[in-house]
């Protein structure tokens, strides 16, 4: 596998998916200014594999959020796709988020009580997708993280490597260029987190950009570029030559009752 | 925005996995607009109760009554004249008054064997019935003769015959007032109280000769009132105004000077009398409303709760794309689904209440359908008003502190 494999949608523009040009943020608490980024320049190319990693407080989250549109630079600029979106509108904001960007979080933050297709779904609805097809992009987002049979069940009885892919499925639903993924093993067993790398390298496969923040090195190695952050700046920024294959690592570790238990609690 | 369905149905579902708590929220609503239903049928069935029984009064009819005029603070006229001939004068000269009675009355201990009672007696001409909508329902009422020759004749009401003969016949018995006897000719049909609470069942009417010759003694002629009725209700306005004149001139009232008489007319006294029921209406459908503001603050009480226990839920719509409208719509379509329940509710209660009231009371009640609309309307106005300020709360949060939330 090439690391560097590209979707034909990137492959035809010549410009980075992301562009950080001087961007720092700032948390004014009680007088005090904590510098959570102090400067960062950073361009990530359409198709790439990047994992953050960091110590806490090393402003890896915080950028994180910027990169995902949830929380705007005190200075500096982003470009996200060609589009300057440092300084659009909360809504505009809201329709990036939901058009370019899919979530995935450490703590799977699926609705609960809600069916994991109607989770799915729900990045459609704010899209304003007609019923059927968004029944329709769902089931097939499922499919593609292979819960077809799943369909009906709400969060409180998947488990947790179940509940993490619906909400890779919802990630996907939209067909977004990028997916950012916070610490999405951080709460997975070492056999389903492997399961649940393999499916963001096949996605990756697939032609979409994935950044992945993990503190972890084992989950970096899967990366095919590595950005290490440290009191708010870059410290490194390492390709990864020959990433782990997680599928590899899969096999390679031994068969455990205990660890490879996906029923739900 | 895109997809109300879509909002109805989140709303509807985060109703639903809170049942008690939104069925308590309802019930909040539902008894305030249950309350101003109530209130206003209750409203309308005391007004229509209370005018209908003004109209039955004689809705044309027109009461002179003397006044004393002062000039300089000082009475200007020693005794106040109204008269027969005041009345004759009316009836001849006005086109458009129908009927005139003089009228005198007093209270009076009457007797009729053992039985004895206090009662209203009254000197009339016979006019008085028809003007006052009064029926003769045993026996006759009096007649031009009997006015003629101040018979000692008698017309009596219901109550005073009940307390009178019981059950016993009483035309052509013979009742004492004060030194005389005098012959009972006619019963007058029931008619129950009055609008303020009067027994209009409780009079003696005779002729009003008979009255001033044996019952109060006083100046031929004499009356202390006139009783007309205008040739319709269209016509009460201008039968004042003729009045007004005729009175004046026979008086020799210069037409700026003020009149030693006064002219009330039914038309006026029911508008003074639906004024007070407008505003006694008014004043109860305030209260009312109060329990529906109730209601309303604690449909925002529980979107508050609702808000803060879903801030997570908030966070995650925020981050998958929902806009800052879209969260608002969401919350506030719950905030109007609970009020518009509450509503609907309310005005089925309501209904019910009514119904039960209205057939207790034996009363015509009616819900006017703006009562109707403005049950459902102020609901969901209330869901509106009371909504927003927790949807705009849950709009307007970060959605990174948001998602952090526990």
């Amino acid at each position: 596998m090439l690391p560097q494999s590209q979707g034909v949608a990137a492959v035809l523009r010549d410009e980075p998916l992301i562009e950080l040009a001087s961007v720092g943020k700032d948390y004014t608490t009680e007088a005090v200014v904590v510098r959570a980024l102090r400067h960062v320049d950073l361009t990530i190319q359409h198709g790439d594999f990047v994992a953050i990693v960091g110590q806490s407080g090393s402003g890896k989250s915080t950028l994180m959020n910027i990169v995902g549109c949830l929380d705007r630079p005190t200075r500096g600029t982003y470009r996200l796709d060609g589009l300057d979106v440092t300084r659009r509108s909360n809504d505009a904001r809201a329709i990036v988020r939901n058009r370019l960007i899919g979530f995935v979080f450490q703590g799977f933050n699926l609705l609960p009580r809600t069916t994991a297709l109607e989770n799915v779904e729900l990045p459609l609805v704010y899209r304003g997708v007609g019923v059927a097809e968004r029944r329709r992009r769902a089931l097939e987002a499922l499919g593609a993280v292979g819960l077809a049979d799943r369909l009906h069940h709400t969060p409180n009885q998947l488990s947790g490597g179940q509940q993490q892919r619906v909400a890779i499925a919802r990630a996907l639903v939209t067909s977004p260029p990028l997916l950012l993924a916070d610490e999405p093993t951080g709460n997975l067993d070492t056999r389903t987190s492997y399961e649940v790398l393999g499916l963001l390298q096949r996605l990756n496969r697939g032609g979409i950009t994935i950044i992945l923040v993990t503190h972890e090195p084992d989950i970096a190695a899967c990366a095919s570029r590595v950005i290490t952050m440290r009191d708010g700046e870059v410290r490194s920024d390492l390709r990864n030559e020959r990433p782990v294959d997680a599928a590899v690592a899969l096999a390679a570790l031994p068969p455990s009752g205990a660890e490879s238990d996906e029923r739900a609690p | 925005m895109r997809g109300y369905l879509a909002a109805v149905r989140i709303a509807l579902r985060a109703i639903v996995r809170s049942k008690l708590r939104a069925a308590l929220t309802v019930l909040g609503i539902l008894i305030g607009v249950a309350a101003v239903v109530i209130v206003v049928a209750l409203g309308t069935g005391v007004r229509n109760r209370i005018l209908g029984e003004i109209s039955g009064l004689g809705a044309s009819s027109i009461y002179i009554f003397p006044q004393s005029t002062q000039a300089s603070g000082l009475r200007r006229r020693e005794s106040v004249r109204m008269s027969e001939a005041d009345g004759l004068a009316v009836l001849k000269e006005s086109t458009s008054v129908a009927a005139l009675s003089p009228f005198s009355s007093t209270s009076m201990q009457i007797v009729a064997g053992e039985a004895n009672v206090a009662t209203q007696v009254m000197g009339v001409t016979r006019s008085y019935l028809s003007i006052l909508s009064y029926r003769v329902a045993k026996g006759d009422g009096w007649t031009e003769a009997d006015e003629q020759l101040k018979a000692k004749v008698c017309v009596i009401g219901e109550t005073v015959r009940e307390d009178l003969f019981g059950s016993s016949e009483a035309v052509g018995q013979y009742i004492r007032i004060g030194k005389h006897p005098f012959r009972v000719i006619g019963v007058l049909e029931k008619k129950g109280q009055s609008p303020f609470g009067e027994d209009q069942d409780d009079r003696l009417l005779m002729p009003i000769g008979s009255f001033r010759s044996r019952v109060v003694p006083s100046a031929p002629g004499k009356v202390q009132m006139l009783v007309a009725a205008a040739t319709s209700e269209r016509t009460v306005d201008r039968a004042v105004e003729q009045i007004d004149r005729i009175l004046r001139q026979r008086h020799e009232i210069a037409p700026d000077d003020e009149p030693d008489f006064v002219i009330r007319t039914q038309a006026e006294f029911r508008a003074s009398q639906e004024r007070i029921l407008d505003t006694l209406t008014m004043l109860l459908s305030s209260i009312a409303a109060v329990s529906l503001l109730v209601g309303g603050i604690g449909v925002m009480n529980i979107m508050l709760v609702s808000v803060t226990e879903r801030t997570r839920e908030i966070g995650i719509r925020m981050a998958i794309g929902a806009s800052e409208g879209d969260i608002l719509v969401q919350f506030l379509v719950e905030a109007i689904t609970l009020s518009l329940i509450g509503g609907v509710m309310g005005l089925g209660a309501g209904l019910v209440v009514i119904k039960v009231l209205a057939a207790a009371l034996g009363w015509n009640m009616t819900l006017p359908v703006s009562a109707v609309v403005i049950a459902v309307g102020t609901s969901a106005t209330i869901g509106i008003v009371f909504g927003f300020f927790p949807a705009r709360r849950a709009a307007h949060q970060d959605p990174i502190t948001a998602l952090r939330h526990e």
